[in-house]
């Protein structure tokens, strides 16, 4: 190993002065990128993995600053540098990846030329052969038909797609250091796979060093020589990948473990070992048809092409044919029963919940619900019939399902005085307060507004309201997306203990194959509109049929062990 | 029953309204123009109520003797052609102007949000027709519609008022739509369907209030508008009749007097009129930052 590591970041403390006083958002965090090495710096929201980034990068907020430590860049003090010496090592020696890819281009320039910018801006082209240059980073990150590509535009290019640019981007002027920050959160599990492999492909045969920051402890080890585990802005543990899983040393890091979904497990060990087990409950039966869904079809009108002169003069144009979001598909959900519905995004499977929610109208099918057709109601009038309060739903966003001006009692009384012919008073109030114990939320927590909650605190009121009226198949839209690995655990628990005690059917719509698996009896695998498998959660899982399924399962992150 | 436990909970306390008031004087003391144009505006209030009380003379009494009088010690902002003390006369006539300002503005706030909240949020036929009517307004120059308007209507303040309402009325149901359309497929306001909440009671308990706080803003900013707009009318003859005391009518009546040397009866209700339009404008910025979430860390 070499002596002088590529970047070492030494008692680093980042403080944000805020109207509450000052937050030191990271402690005395130390850590080293040996040259050639890959670093993953995993923590969940509020860590402080991304704004140790940033001290490094130098791009902390206005508010922000170090207080103390040292960053060195091989011999370079980071923390005393200008900024203009730091604009000049920006891009050049070190450079970012960012969440999102989409905002990270400009919308409204072709690709190709954003990368020329960056080329000519570093001089690493003169314009004869810049084009050249950049349909050949165009290559390197393995975009089929570079020359045409050069000529798109961000919108017209997949969630993938843009990160493969923005990758282009940030190597376009060989640096040494690439620190990537969540690349691929918000991705698709096959698309994430292809883009890490491309990136640590990359970063090795160029020599380089990267820093990944991920809350996805599965997704640092696969990737990274070293993993660097930071909880409330210190810390907790550095080693290996492979020690990391073998022998966790610190007890958040084995927290945190526990808490991430794998195979072989129950729901109940994603929580912390000293948690005592459920009572146990009689196992709900599986009774009769619940929800039978029969050739569901949901068609969308393209945009016509545009018209040309031949048109205008007479020429008959065909239209084009409407796209299918969901293109015939049938299956049932029982009672007392939870089915998983999973796929990629653009599969057609928030659709499909939307249709059974009777959010939206469907262009063709049946839609039966505890033996009448409730397909034939118009989605528009639906909110008044009696069947709306049995159909409830768990949304993806907690905090963008909760209206910001409710306080969480107003929230979750809201179904019980539209549907539960409660009038307010005393009632009432003991009903919200019965529903919150219910999930877990604190009574003294009941005036609060959405912002003043932590993300599970959101997440169970959303769960409260779905069950105030005692619904009988209760739509899990992603209902932990949005949330960390640990208040996952706990959600997926409270979902499951209420579906025993009330006795609901779920359909559980899910990106995560190992998530639907913890709490799911059944699997549908959807793509394209279409339902490729279906079987039940361990069959799909253990023994897939359809070469989809096996795509989906392999691309899930395994660690080194 | 609680087998489940959540990590520790963060802790910020306190009711929403108190938090507001304490974020609003962190505001105010952060940005000290923000304070004055809310002390201005205090003031404003204070002469519309109880101005016509404690004025020292009678705004409409002519004294002829005391004509064409330079400020002095007597009459702080001097006397018109007729004696009358124009102190006395700027203070009477913010009542009417402010009136004006208000009534209109609360006029086009609620029909113009309202038209704007429903065209964002069903769409289809009610949101062209409420497009091409503002479309229609927008395009004739908007002094020039609000003289029309007050022209054909007839010569009294409450056309006035409705005029200014109606020029106005492109620039809210704008503002309402857009903001009602992006919330329109929000999670909340989707969960209010699940509840049972008809589509009119989701309109007006999800989006409506939601979208306030963005109007209010609006509301401070049209205000200097309308306030120009009513004593632009009463300028050029529109609107408000001499004797009544009023900014635009003093600053047209003065105007004739400039040449010979005696600007003091267009200048002050003129000051008063751009002193007004000026705070409304800076408080507009300072309620932007009260109730920019954004700016709350």
């Amino acid at each position: 190993m070499t002596a002088v590591p590529l970047l070492e970041v030494k008692d680093l403390t980042v403080e944000f002065s805020t109207r509450r006083g000052i937050v030191q958002a990271v402690k005395e965090v130390n850590l080293t990128v040996p040259k050639g090495e890959i670093v993953g710096v995993v923590g969940e929201s509020g860590s402080g993995k991304s704004v140790t980034s940033y001290a490094v990068m130098r791009i902390l907020d206005r508010v922000g600053r170090i207080a103390r430590g040292t960053i060195t860049y091989t011999s370079l003090d980071l923390v005393g540098a200008s900024e203009p010496e730091m604009r000049d090592l920006r891009g050049r020696e070190m450079s970012m990846i960012f969440q999102n890819p989409r905002l990270a281009l400009n919308p409204i320039r072709k690709v190709g030329k954003q990368l020329e910018d960056v080329l000519l801006q570093h001089a690493q082209a003169d314009a004869r052969d810049v084009t050249q240059k950049a349909i050949e980073l165009l290559e390197q990150v393995r975009i089929a038909r570079p020359e045409e590509r050069y000529h798109a535009y961000p919108f017209e290019l997949s969630g993938g797609m843009c990160q493969r640019i923005v990758i282009a981007l940030a190597l376009a002027c060989k640096p040494q250091l690439l620190i990537a920050d969540e690349p691929t959160t918000g991705l698709d599990v096959t698309t994430q796979k292809a883009v890490m492999d491309l990136v640590v492909d990359l970063v090795r045969a160029r020599g380089m060093s990267a820093i990944l920051i991920t809350h996805d402890l599965g997704l640092a080890a696969a990737y990274c020589d070293k993993v660097v585990v930071m909880e409330k802005g210190r810390v907790v543990e550095t080693a290996t990948s492979i020690d990391i899983f073998r022998a966790p040393e610190a007890a958040y890091t084995r927290k945190l473990m526990r808490a991430t979904p794998r195979p072989g497990i129950t729901l109940h060990d994603l929580l912390p070992e000293e948690t005592p087990a459920p009572a146990p409950i009689a196992p709900h039966r599986i009774g009769e048809p619940l929800l039978v869904v029969e050739d569901l079809v949901k068609e969308y009108k393209r945009q016509a092409p545009p018209a040309r002169l031949a048109t205008m003069f007479g020429k008959k144009v065909e239209p084009p044919p409407p796209f299918r979001a969901v293109d015939g598909i049938s299956f049932t959900v029982n009672r007392g029963e939870s089915v998983g519905l999973v796929g990629e995004s653009g599969c057609g499977k928030s659709t499909t919940s939307t249709i059974v929610m009777r959010l939206i109208d469907a262009s063709g099918g049946r839609i039966t619900f505890d033996g009448e057709d409730i397909g034939a109601l118009p989605a528009r009038g639906f909110a008044s019939h009696p069947m709306r309060k049995r159909i409830q739903m768990v949304f993806q966003d907690p905090t963008e399902s909760l209206n910001p001006r409710y306080t969480v009692s107003r929230a979750i009384a809201d179904p019980l005085l539209r549907m539960g012919g409660y009038k307010g008073g005393a009632r009432l109030r003991d009903k919200v307060a019965e529903l919150a114990t219910m999930v877990g939320f604190p009574l003294d927590l009941l005036d609060r507004f959405p912002h003043q909650l932590s993300g599970g605190q959101k997440a169970r009121v959303g769960i409260a309201r779905a069950i105030a009226l005692n619904p009988d198949l209760v739509i899990l839209d992603e209902p932990t997306a949005a949330l960390d690995v640990s208040v996952q655990a706990v959600v997926l628990n409270l979902l499951q203990h209420l579906k025993e005690t009330l006795g609901m059917s779920y359909l559980f719509v899910s990106h995560d194959l190992h998530v639907v698996r913890l709490l799911c009896d059944r699997v549908i695998v959807m793509r394209q509109g279409r339902i490729v498998e279906e079987g039940t959660a361990e069959q799909v899982l253990e023994a897939p049929q359809a070469d989809y399924t096996r795509e989906l399962i392999s691309a899930i992150p395994h660690p080194p062990v | 029953m609680t087998a489940v436990t959540d990590t520790a909970p963060t802790a910020p306390p306190a009711s929403g309204l108190m938090a507001t008031l304490r974020h609003a004087r962190h505001v105010i003391g952060e940005n000290p123009v923000t304070g004055l144009s809310f002390g201005l505006f205090a003031l404003f209030l204070v002469a519309a109520v109880i101005g016509p009380w404690i004025v020292p003379y009678d705004p409409f009494e002519s004294d002829t003797a005391a004509a064409l009088q330079a400020p002095s010690a007597a009459h702080w902002f001097g006397t018109d052609q007729v004696g009358r003390d124009i102190f006395s006369r700027v203070v009477a006539a913010t009542r009417l102007d402010m009136a004006i300002a208000i009534f209109s503005v609360a006029l086009v706030f609620v029909v113009g949000g309202l038209a704007g909240v429903a065209a964002g949020y069903f769409g289809g036929w009610t949101d062209r027709i409420v497009g091409r009517l503002a479309d229609t307004i927008m395009a004739f120059p908007l002094f020039v519609l609000a003289m029309g308007i007050v022209a054909a209507l007839g010569n009294t303040v409450t056309n006035i008022v409705i005029a200014t309402a109606i020029v106005n009325f492109p620039l809210y149901a704008r503002i309402a739509r857009s903001e009602a359309n992006i919330r329109r497929e929000a999670g909340f306001v989707q969960a209010a369907r699940l509840t049972g909440n008809s589509e009119m009671r989701t309109v007006l308990t999800q989006i409506v209030p939601n979208i306030l706080p963005i109007m209010m803003v609006q509301m401070s900013l049209t205000m200097g508008y309308a306030i120009l707009n009513a004593a632009g009318l009463s300028f050029i003859g529109l609107g408000v009749r001499p004797p009544t005391p009023e900014w635009g009518i003093m600053v047209a009546e003065g105007a004739a007097f400039i040449v010979s040397g005696e600007w003091w009866i267009a200048l002050f209700p003129g000051l008063a009129l751009m002193l007004a339009v000026f705070c409304f404008n800076l408080m507009g910025d300072g309620l932007r930052d009260i109730i920019d979430p954004q700016r709350r860390t």
